[in-house]
């Protein structure tokens, strides 16, 4: 759906009910179109602090001034009357959105958001994934947590407009004082029983002589489907197989290509000594060489795989050839900034942490499908920033940025990878070398190992208590370099003058990375003096965001060290937590999960409870489990109990399936899934290596509580449920084990025989 | 090349393969059925997941000469018509999908248990290797009670 109108001068304002932001006017503006199409922009946003009270007050962090949401919206905002809501002479409401639905379930809040406000059933609202608009400059980045806490007013906004517009167009043909007509299942109502569907008012609700005055969005109260469960919007198409991923799209059209890598991460391709053999082999359609290794084309992906392996190729060295896990440590440990010196008679807590790599594992493996033709394109990917993979294609093509389509497919699964596009340039390249479509996919094996992962990182704590109370808080973190998505820097940049002076002097100096670090990772404690910071340590290795970034590794250490702060001060943890969290609803996200979970009740012996507690994106949580630790080398989370206050709950069941996930994250990537790069290269090749959680792993006693929304923030869902539970997973191990957990996955060996480097396993025909 | 007969969801195909080519690729790369999914292709995460002859198959390891002469089933072919099996009814009341691409696999899957035990255990359910990257573990697990209790009716 292309939108070739331009926005009209705004035509009234309306207002929104406050979100977190302050309270928001909205200008909303009349596009110029044959149907009803309207769009806003937000007037004068301003940031608030929440308040902090009781233990030692620690200073608020940038992330509590001002987080990467914010900053995201920031940068969304002058483009805003861009992203357009349009009703249509069928009644069905249209908005095509510029954002990514990944699995997260913002198409189907957006659905609900706009259904709700315009009295429409749900069926007749069209929210598509926009392909990438590059006029919509930073507008059109789906991270950080940010879709719903960027889009609730906008969307709101617009559907009360187009709403009071269907009214006020029937009131005219009508005759009829507006204020007596009604609005249900997509139609105007009058006292006298004649409706007028919205498809029929289409037309004339676009008409610019209708004043409006001032519209305001439903109270809370008003509402029918926000706040209830909702169904995903595509559930039917999922469980019926006719949901299309990106590895779908030209099936039987685009030849399948894999790609023949290096030994080592980031080796370089010297010589391919028998490409012509290769092609003449079955099913072979061509070799090309590019500058990440060879592709093979084929009819199908096991021709192309037998093509990959028989492949004679010289690979020169990459950047972390005779590295290891070990090694890197080892460097990242010699990275960390020294520590103050403590107080006079200060007790202290001191600690060192380490976290694996660890891989995005998305099921879709990195792909992409590339149709490159003389002076045009069109790629299709599961980009998480379209616009900027249009431009850096384009320029690797020689084609101007126009004449490249970069289509946004919904992924399965990425997790913050797909904020880079590497497989797109790849199949970019293939494309146009044989001048025919190509559909790319990584290799299982290649994802897990030359694919962008999350970066090892390490910590060391310090915490000093004088008298009872925590008086200083240090944490040091050092980690490989963070790759920043190309577009992020901009982005940031973009939005450097909205913000507080804090948060300003913070970007401003620091790397991108850094700033990263800073727009998201708070302490959601009074502990005195705090200070947390991150160093990087340049690699080579390439890395990527993955969900919540630097949160589940810097918080989850942290909070081992609060339980071990309560032991010290001879507190229980929970009531620790209670009188150090800053954010006044934690303590009633605590007592829940506390009354919930049956915190404190008498364990076996080998088993205990363990508690967690979090704040991220403006949402808190709290988690605890009971963990069965009679076996140190195999844990199992038993019961698991989360409590979750988001401020404003769109849709629940959208909600809950996001903690469920985050809880996947934090079970796997706290005690069992990691990377181990050995020479150079991850030994880990695929799921039976890489130990992400099966069905087995995952607690059946399972209760997620959300707190009733209270309206006055929204904060964010995608990313802030790993944290909690990973704390509290940390928490009862060290409990049932008598152990301190220190290093990350809990539980790690090398209990496979991995892959020979370079080749791709076969089918497993036993 | 040799040729080989087999029936994808009630129809009959015939292609030129070599005896090992897996089954996911001729149903992918030669006949366009996008229901089976790739994610490993060694038989570790399960995605593919389809049935042979009634049995729960990982067509990324079963070699086309394997399925030659008998009846696949993949995820396109469950429903009938527009009335959809009680597993994708479950799957759907329970709202189970995210990102929703292990889903084909852990509902053939599931229709492959529960044509063996009707009322699975917790136990037979643990035993399930399909990886869901996203953590739909516990609402797979319910829809697999409730399916259950649907094909009970």
């Amino acid at each position: 759906m292309t939108r070739k109108s331009t926005p009209v001068p705004p035509d009234q304002q309306a207002s929104a009910a406050p979100s977190g932001l302050g309270r928001r006017r909205f200008l909303t503006y009349l596009v110029a179109a044959p149907v009803l199409t309207v769009a806003t922009r937000a007037l004068g946003d301003t940031t608030m602090a929440p308040p902090a009270m009781a233990a030692v007050p620690s200073p608020p962090s940038v992330e509590e001034l001002y987080d990467i949401g914010d900053a995201l919206n920031h940068a969304s905002s002058p483009t805003m009357p861009l992203v357009q809501l349009e009703m249509s002479k069928d009644g069905v409401a249209r908005l095509d959105f510029p954002r990514t639905e990944m699995g997260q379930g913002v198409v189907t809040a957006v659905t609900m958001l706009i259904a709700d406000e315009l009295d429409l059933p749900m069926s007749k609202v069209d929210v598509t994934v926009a392909d990438a608009r590059p006029e919509l400059l930073f507008n059109q980045a789906t991270a950080g947590s940010s879709t719903i806490r960027i889009f609730y007013d906008h969307v709101r906004t617009m559907a009360a407009i187009a709403r009071t517009r269907m009214i006020l167009a029937a009131a005219q043909q009508w005759s009829l004082d507006p204020d007596t007509l009604a609005t249900a299942d997509g139609a105007v109502t009058a006292p006298d029983g004649r409706t007028a569907t919205y498809g029929s008012l289409a037309t004339a609700a676009a008409s610019p002589d209708l004043p409006t005055g001032e519209v305001a969005p439903k109270r809370p109260s008003e509402r029918k489907i926000v706040g209830t469960p909702q169904r995903r919007t595509d559930a039917l198409a999922a469980v019926t197989g006719r949901k299309k991923y990106v590895m779908d799209v030209m099936l039987g059209t685009a030849k399948p290509a894999l790609v023949r890598r290096p030994p080592t991460i980031k080796g370089t391709l010297q010589t391919v000594h028998n490409a012509s053999e290769v092609k003449a082999m079955p099913g072979i359609v061509g070799v090309v060489p590019i500058p990440t290794g060879v592709a093979v084309v084929a009819d199908t992906f096991e021709q192309a795989r037998r093509g990959v392996n028989a492949l004679k190729v010289d690979f020169g060295p990459g950047p972390i050839d005779n590295q290891d896990n070990d090694s890197i440590l080892a460097q990242l440990k010699k990275q960390v900034l020294p520590f103050a010196a403590p107080p006079l008679g200060a007790k202290t807590v001191e600690a060192e942490f380490d976290w694996a790599p660890a891989c995005h594992a998305p099921l879709e493996s990195n792909c992409a499908v590339a149709d490159v033709r003389q002076g045009s394109a069109d790629i299709w990917a599961g980009f998480q920033m379209p616009i900027v993979a249009q431009q850096e294609i384009a320029m690797k093509l020689g084609l101007p940025q126009d004449k490249v389509k970069a289509h946004v497919v919904p992924p399965g699964g990425t997790f913050g990878r797909n904020c880079f596009f590497d497989p797109a340039i790849e199949a970019a390249l293939v494309s146009q070398a044989l001048r025919r479509p190509v559909r790319l996919m990584w290799h299982r094996a290649d994802d897990m190992r030359h694919a962008r992962h999350r970066p090892q990182n390490y910590h060391r704590i310090r915490a000093s208590v004088v008298g009872g109370e925590v008086v200083a808080y240090e944490q040091r973190v050092a980690g490989v370099v963070l790759d920043v998505a190309p577009g992020f820097g901009e982005i940031l940049t973009s939005v450097a003058t909205h913000m507080p002076p804090d948060a300003k002097t913070t970007v401003g100096m620091q790397a991108y990375s850094q700033s990263l670090f800073a727009l998201m990772v708070a302490s959601p404690y009074n502990l005195g003096v705090y200070d947390k910071t991150l160093t990087e340590l340049p690699t080579g290795i390439p890395t990527a965001v993955y969900r919540s970034v630097h949160v589940p590794t810097t918080r989850t250490s942290e909070e081992i060290v609060v339980d071990e702060l309560a032991a010290l001060v001879d507190k229980d943890p929970l009531a620790f937590r209670k009188e150090s969290a800053k954010h006044p609803d934690a303590a009633a996200v605590l007592d829940e999960v506390a009354k919930r979970g049956d915190w404190g009740k008498r364990m076996p012996r080998g088993f205990a409870q363990g508690i967690g507690y979090h704040q991220e994106s403006k949402t808190l949580s709290a988690c605890v489990v009971e963990l069965d630790g009679r076996d140190p080398k195999a844990p199992r989370v038993t019961k698991l109990t989360m409590v979750v206050d988001i401020g404003t709950v769109v849709n629940p069941s959208g909600l809950r399936a996001q903690m469920e996930g985050g809880i996947a994250e934090a079970i796997s990537l706290t005690l069992t899934a990691g990377l181990h790069i050995k020479n150079g290269l991850p030994l880990e090749g695929s799921y039976s290596q890489y130990h992400w959680l099966r069905m087995r792993h995952y607690p059946k006693d399972l209760h997620i509580h959300l707190m009733p929304s209270s309206n006055d923030r929204i904060g964010g869902a995608g990313e802030v449920g790993i944290t909690a539970p990973s704390a509290a997973i940390a928490n009862a191990y060290a409990k049932a084990t008598g152990t301190k957990p220190r290093s990350f996955p809990l539980v790690f060996p090398v209990d496979f025989e991995p892959f020979p480097p370079g080749e791709l396993p076969p089918p497993d025909y036993t | 090349m040799p040729q080989y007969t087999l029936e994808v969801n009630g129809k009959t195909f015939t292609v030129d393969a070599p005896e090992d080519m897996p089954l996911l690729w001729v149903l992918r790369d030669m006949l366009a059925f996008s229901g089976p999914k790739y994610g490993c292709g060694i038989n570790v995460c399960k995605a593919c997941t389809s049935l042979l002859d009634g049995e729960a198959i990982r067509p990324c390891s079963v070699k086309v000469s394997t399925a030659a002469g008998r009846k696949v089933r993949t995820i396109e072919g469950l429903a009938d018509g527009d009335k959809l099996h009680p597993v994708q009814e479950a799957w759907l009341e329970q709202d189970v999908p995210q990102c929703g691409y292990c889903q084909p696999g852990q509902i053939m899957n599931a229709v492959a248990l529960l044509s063996k035990s009707a009322a699975p255990t917790d136990e037979e359910i643990d035993e399930i290797e399909n990886v869901c990257r996203c953590g739909t573990y516990p609402r797979i697990r319910k829809a697999i009670a409730r399916a259950a209790e649907l094909m009970s009716q």
